[in-house]
C-alpha cells in the first residue's frame, strides 16, 4: 500500500479550478518528483497534502489515516514534513533554535514544568537539542555555525538548515518545494547526494517539486507531471522524457528551456 | 581588494557599535552579570532603610515601579514573545483586584486563599477572550482586547457587588506568618519579591520549548505550523500566562491601596503598561523593566515642571521612539 495516496483531489478558489481530480501516490521509501510548467498547481498540491489548503473534493490518506480534515500541525505530527519554495527560516534566532522547532511536535513539556525546571523538562530540552544537532550534522552544517543568526548564513546553507529543520520533525515523508532553486552547480550535486542519503540512511520517502529537470531525472524513481491542475502523465524518468503530452505541455508554456532539457 | 587580516569579515554579526557598547563590554561574562544583579538587588533592598526617606516618598514610588515591572513582564509575554497586541491588559489587572476586593470584604475570605481564585478568574477570562479571537489572524485581537478592557471597567462601575463608581474600600491588608504587611516598606519588599519571581518565571519560559514556540509563531506562523506547532494553543498559553501576571499584580495592588475603583483600570492604564513594554524593548526582560521604571519615574522626576511635565515626558517618549524604534535596551544579545 502506498504511504501517501491522493484520490480525486479537486481544489478551487473563487471559481478558478486549481486542481482537478488529481490521483497521485508515493510509496514508502521512494524518491518521487512532481514537475510541470509554472502555475500548474504543484505548490497548491503540496499545500493540500500538508493541510494548508482544504480541497473541496477527494481523499488524502497518509500512513493509513485520512489527513484531508487535519490542520497543518496535525499533518506534521502524522509524519509529513516540508520545506518552502522561498526559504522561510525564523529570523533573529540561531541555526540550532531554528532546527529545534522541528522537535516541538515530538516533545510535551508545558509552562509549569518549564517554570519549575523539572528534571523531565531538562532531559527533554537536552534531547531536543541533541536531535536538532544530529540533523544539522546530517545535512552538513558545521557546529561553528549553529549559534549564528540563521538568516545570516549563505543561501545554500539556509536551504540545508531548512531541510534539517524538516528532518527534526522525524517524518516518514519529506516534501521539498524547489530545493535546488538558486543553488550553484556544485551545491546541486551535493543536494542530490543529500536527498539520496535521506532516503537510504533515514528511510524517509522524498517527494520534490523541481524545475531543474536534469536533477529530477537523475534521482527520481517516479515522476508525475501536472499541467493546469490536471495530472497528465506519471511514470519512470525515461517514460516521462519520451511522453509527447509532457513535451507538448512544456512547449506550450514559457518553460521552453525545461522542455529542451527533456 | 583583499580584506586585511584581523578586520571583521562581512559575515561577522557581533559587535554593533552603540551607546550601550560599554555596558555590554562591562557585563561580558556570567560572573560579571551575576555581580551586577546582586549589587542591583542589594541596592533595591536597601532603599526603604535610607534615613532621608521618612515620608516615605521614594519607597512608595519605587513600589509602584515594581508593580509596573510585574505588569510589563506579563504583557511582554503576550506582546513581546507571542507578538499579540493586547490593548486591554488592565482588564486582567482589574479581574485580580476586584476578585480580591470582593472575596475579602463581602465574603470575609483570607487574602492568601483568595489569590488562587483571582488567578483562576483571570485564566477563565483569558480563555473566554482568547479562545475565539486567537484563531483569527492579524490584529483582530487588538480590537477585541480594547473592547474587553472597556467592558470590564464599565461592568465594574455598574454592578452592585463591585461597589459601582466608588469601588470597594476597606480591603484588609494581609498577614504572612505573623508579619502584618501594612506599611509602605512592607509592600515594597512584597513587590520586590514578586518582581523577582516574575523575572525568574519569564526567563525560564523564554528558554523553554514553549518560549521558543512563541518566537516561531511570532516570526512566521505558517512555517511554525509546518513544524508541527499548534499556533492557537501556543498563543492561548501566552495570553493566559499574561493574564495570570496581570491578576497577581492586581491582587497585590488591591491590598496595597486598600481601595479600588473603576478609574484604576482605565484604557490609559492599559496604554501605560503597553508603553513600558514597547519603550524598554519588546521581548527583552531587562528592557521591559527599564521601561516600567521610566514610565513610573519619568513623570515623578519632572514634577517640578508642574502641569508641563506630561508634555515634556511625551516629547521625551517620542524622541526615544524616533531614535531607538526597537526600545531603549540594546537589540540582540540576551532575550
Amino acid at each position: 500500500m502506498a504511504l501517501l495516496d491522493l484520490k480525486g483531489v479537486s481544489l478551487g478558489f473563487a471559481g478558478n479550478r486549481v486542481l482537478q481530480d488529481v490521483n497521485f501516490a508515493v510509496n514508502a521509501g521512494a524518491i518521487a518528483s512532481l514537475i510541470g510548467p509554472n502555475g500548474a498547481g504543484k505548490t497548491s498540491l503540496f499545500n493540500c497534502i500538508t493541510g494548508f489548503y482544504r480541497p473541496q473534493q477527494g481523499s488524502i490518506v497518509f500512513d493509513g489515516a485520512e489527513t484531508l480534515r487535519m490542520k497543518p500541525f496535525q499533518v506534521t505530527r502524522a509524519g509529513i514534513a516540508r520545506t518552502f519554495q522561498n526559504v522561510r527560516l525564523f529570523r533573529q534566532m540561531s541555526v540550532l533554535e531554528n532546527v529545534m522547532s522541528g522537535q516541538h511536535c515530538r516533545s510535551s513539556a508545558g509552562a509549569i514544568s518549564a517554570v519549575l525546571g523539572l528534571p523531565s523538562q531538562r532531559r527533554e530540552e537536552a534531547r531536543i537539542a541533541d536531535v536538532a544537532g544530529e540533523c544539522l550534522s546530517f545535512v552538513g552544517i558545521d557546529r561553528s555555525e549553529w549559534d549564528r543568526d540563521a538568516t545570516t548564513l549563505a543561501y545554500g546553507h539556509q536551504r540545508r538548515v531548512e531541510i534539517a529543520r524538516a528532518l527534526a520533525t522525524q517524518p516518514k515523508l519529506l516534501l521539498l518545494d524547489e530545493p535546488a532553486a538558486g543553488l550553484t552547480k556544485s551545491e546541486k550535486a551535493e543536494l542530490v547526494t543529500l536527498i539520496t542519503r535521506i532516503r537510504d540512511e533515514r528511510r524517509i520517502a522524498v517527494l520534490l517539486i523541481e524545475h531543474d529537470t536534469g536533477l529530477v531525472m537523475s534521482i527520481s524513481e517516479r515522476v508525475s507531471v501536472l499541467d493546469h491542475g490536471v495530472m497528465i502523465a506519471e511514470g519512470s524518468a525515461k517514460e516521462i522524457q519520451s511522453n509527447p503530452k509532457v513535451i507538448e505541455a512544456y512547449l506550450g508554456s514559457e518553460d521552453a528551456e525545461a522542455a529542451l532539457a527533456l | 581588494m583583499a580584506l586585511e587580516p584581523g578586520s571583521p569579515g562581512p559575515q561577522s554579526v557581533e559587535a554593533r557599535p552603540s551607546a550601550w557598547g560599554g555596558l555590554n563590554a562591562l557585563l561580558d561574562t556570567p560572573a560579571k552579570r551575576w555581580t551586577a544583579i546582586v549589587v542591583l538587588l542589594a541596592a533595591m533592598a536597601a532603599v526603604p532603610l535610607l534615613p532621608f526617606d521618612s515620608i516615605p516618598y521614594v519607597t512608595v514610588i519605587l513600589t509602584n515601579a515594581l508593580l509596573f515591572s510585574i505588569m510589563a513582564l506579563g504583557l511582554n509575554i503576550v506582546v513581546g514573545y507571542a507578538g499579540l497586541l493586547d490593548l486591554g491588559y488592565a482588564a486582567f489587572f482589574a479581574v485580580g483586584a476586584y476578585t480580591i476586593g470582593i472575596l475579602t470584604t463581602t465574603f470575609g475570605w483570607n487574602f492568601w486563599a483568595a489569590i488562587p481564585v483571582a488567578v483562576c478568574a483571570a485564566v477563565i477570562a483569558g480563555l473566554i477572550i482568547g479562545g475565539p479571537t486567537l484563531r483569527l489572524r492579524s490584529d483582530y485581537l487588538a480590537i477585541v482586547t480594547l473592547g474587553f478592557g472597556e467592558i470590564v471597567r464599565i461592568v465594574a462601575r455598574n454592578l452592585h457587588i463591585t461597589g459601582g463608581a466608588s469601588g470597594i474600600i476597606g480591603i484588609e491588608q494581609p498577614w504572612l506568618f505573623g508579619w502584618h504587611i501594612a506599611r509602605p516598606p512592607d509592600f515594597y519588599y512584597v513587590f520586590l519579591v514578586l518582581a523577582i519571581i516574575g523575572i525568574v518565571v519569564s526567563v525560564r519560559l523564554s528558554r523553554s520549548r514553549l518560549g521558543r514556540a512563541w518566537l516561531y509563531v511570532r516570526h512566521d506562523e505558517d512555517a511554525a505550523e509546518a513544524m508541527g506547532i499548534d499556533r492557537v494553543r501556543v498563543k492561548l498559553a501566552a495570553y493566559v500566562i499574561g493574564a495570570i501576571y496581570g491578576a497577581v499584580g492586581g491582587a497585590f495592588f488591591a491590598v496595597n491601596f486598600t481601595a479600588i475603583s473603576p478609574q484604576s483600570f482605565s484604557f490609559q492604564q492599559s496604554t501605560l503598561f503597553l508603553m513600558a513594554v514597547i519603550l524598554g524593548g519588546m521581548g527583552k526582560i531587562p528592557g521591559v523593566i527599564l521601561g516600567a521604571f521610566v514610565v513610573v519615574l519619568g513623570p515623578e522626576l519632572l514634577r517640578d515642571l508642574g502641569s508641563f511635565r506630561y508634555l515634556v515626558f511625551a516629547v521625551g517618549l517620542l524622541l526615544v521612539m524616533l531614535l531607538r524604534p526597537s526600545g531603549i535596551w540594546p537589540a540582540g544579545g540576551k532575550r
